[in-house]
């Protein structure tokens, strides 16, 4: 589904990504492990179009999109749940949800999505009429997540989701990705929590400063030595 | 001051502040997405002017074939006017997006002080331009406009045009009010300027929202420039100066980037400029106007109802 290849990018003189190569099969769960700084939120933001690369190629279903503008590579189906959350603070919760929905026209579909999101996550919509800012951070968590699945992604890209979060609430966020991931959204997941992302992903990738240093399934990487001094606090 | 002097200058007052509402809307929107005070914005209300002039004028003359017809019935009238006012405002709409893109665009990333420094060029070369290629001096305004008493309180009174600047005014105010709390567009306005980088993410152009706020800002600046106009009889090059500044103000008290702050903003201060006028001395209409920006700068830098400097910074 998606391929990236030799993807580099950078700021301004820096270069945050040197040369990374992942790729995410339909149907998985794809895991972005690493320190802070190391790249990991950097090479979502350049596949959502947020950063321009320098060099690589991402190709999407066949198609590069590499250096597209961030609105057209939502329109193809890829949907980035940024960092910090980024929902709309004073817009109210039902605002923010068909903000999501902005690029369709099917109402139909629109109106089934919401009710999906309702379900998945019943607290927003006992909040439906509050204004995005006045939510606790697990709710605001989870109107980003709604957000996103009100764009009806093909490829779901969650960026930190448990930060911040309580741990019951961090549960409940992972509990639902993977029940997304099993009614057929493949995910990208960008976690410092690396012994929970591993846990649920396929597969995982460990960055270290801009290169990928590690990968294998979500068990081989749990598993290694490295991996569990580095990352899971162990050893 | 007599009750009919406070009744008289509440109804100038609140003339005056549509006017101001409508520039200030140009300016708060604008603010509101790319955090850029649009320096050129005076001159739209002055363009907006001149293109009324020219378009009135026009449509008017002799050898304009309709002018008998425009000038003939009230329907005529009624007919010239929206005309003019829907020229004015696309043309200057359009020349809004312009700018933005010659100007403003390329300096997206500089720092921010850079499009700031851009736009007071953009407001000196527009101010030429009319100095050199049309006049240095005052132009009369064509008065089509029938001006009639319309209510008349003891020894205040209401005209028909201070009753078009408001009625229009309001109108305008509200069309936009529900375009951007209703439609899909209006609402991507909205989240365009609470987390740019997030509404990219929506799938939301970001740049055909920023050029639609230059068009929409610069369209009520030119229609309250014929409004100007139109009231005080004339137009001059540098006729956007004042207003523009002081709706800048009216835009700071309202709440810059609030676009409801923005109107309130208008009316407030147009209120107190005519009552403080009327109160002191006309001479002291501008010192009560930017006398209220200091304060408001330094009690309510937020603005009435401003929320978004504190959760922008």
């Amino acid at each position: 589904m998606l391929v990236v290849r030799d993807l580099r990018t950078s700021y301004g003189k820096i270069e945050a990504l040197k040369g990374i190569s992942i790729t995410v099969n339909d149907g998985e769960i794809v895991t972005l492990i690493g320190a802070n700084g190391a790249g990991k939120s950097t090479t979502l933001k350049t596949i959502s179009g947020q950063l321009a690369p320098v060099a690589g190629s991402i190709e999407f279903n066949g198609e590069n999109i590499a250096g597209m503008p961030a609105h057209k590579v939502t329109a193809k189906g890829i949907i980035q749940v940024p960092e910090g959350r980024r929902i709309f603070s004073r817009m109210t919760v039902l605002e923010n949800l068909e903000m999501g929905a902005y690029l369709r026209d099917d109402k139909d579909g629109i109106a089934a999505d919401l009710e999906h999101v309702f379900e998945l996550f019943p607290r927003l919509k006992e909040r439906i009429s509050q204004k995005g800012g006045t939510l606790s951070g697990g709710e605001q968590q989870m109107l980003a997540m709604g957000r996103g699945l009100m764009a009806n992604p093909k490829l779901l890209m969650l960026d930190e989701p448990s930060m911040g979060l309580a741990p019951v609430v961090v549960e409940t966020i992972f509990e639902i990705i993977q029940k997304l991931n099993a009614d057929g959204i493949t995910v990208l997941l960008v976690e410092q929590n690396a012994n929970l992302a591993l846990s649920i992903a396929d597969r995982g990738y460990v960055l270290e400063t801009g290169e990928i240093k590690l990968e294998g399934t979500g068990k081989e990487l749990l598993a290694n030595d490295d991996v569990r001094k580095a990352y899971l606090g162990e050893g | 001051m007599s009750a009919d002097l406070i009744i008289q200058q509440l109804v100038n007052g609140v003339t005056l502040g549509g006017m101001y509402a409508l520039i200030a809307l140009g300016y708060t929107l604008v603010y509101g997405i790319l955090l850029m005070i649009n320096f050129a914005h005076s001159e739209m209300f002055m363009g907006g002017a001149y293109v009324g002039l020219g378009m009135l004028t026009w449509l008017s003359s002799d050898s304009f074939p309709a002018s008998s017809f425009f000038k003939g019935s009230t329907f005529g009238l009624i007919l010239l006017f929206l005309i003019v006012f829907a020229v004015a405002g696309i043309t200057i709409g359009v020349l809004g997006v312009i700018i933005e893109r010659v100007a403003y665009r390329p300096l997206r990333h500089a720092p921010r002080l850079a499009p700031l420094i851009s736009a007071i060029g953009v407001s000196i070369f527009l101010q030429n331009a009319v100095l050199l290629w049309i006049d240095s001096k005052a132009i009369p305004y064509p008065s089509l406009f029938p001006v009639r008493q319309v209510i008349s309180i003891g020894g205040a009174s209401l005209n028909s045009l201070q009753l078009l600047i408001v009625v229009a005014s309001l109108v305008l105010l509200l069309i936009l009010d529900t375009f951007v709390s209703k439609t899909r567009i209006g609402k991507a306005m909205r989240a365009t300027s609470q987390d740019r980088e997030a509404a990219g993410l929506m799938g939301i152009d970001i740049n055909y929202i920023i050029a639609l706020a230059f068009f929409i800002g610069p369209a009520l600046g030119a229609v309250a420039g014929i409004f100007h106009g139109m009231y005080y009889g004339t137009v001059i090059f540098s006729m956007g100066f004042i207003p523009g500044i002081k709706s800048f103000t009216a835009a700071v008290l309202g709440g810059i980037g609030n676009l409801r702050g923005a109107m309130l903003g208008g009316f407030v201060l147009g209120i107190v400029e005519s009552l403080g006028a009327g109160f002191l001395s006309t001479g002291y209409k501008d010192v009560i106007a930017f006398g209220i920006l200091i304060l408001v700068l330094i009690f309510r830098p937020g603005g009435l109802l401003g929320e978004s400097v504190v959760e922008k910074v």
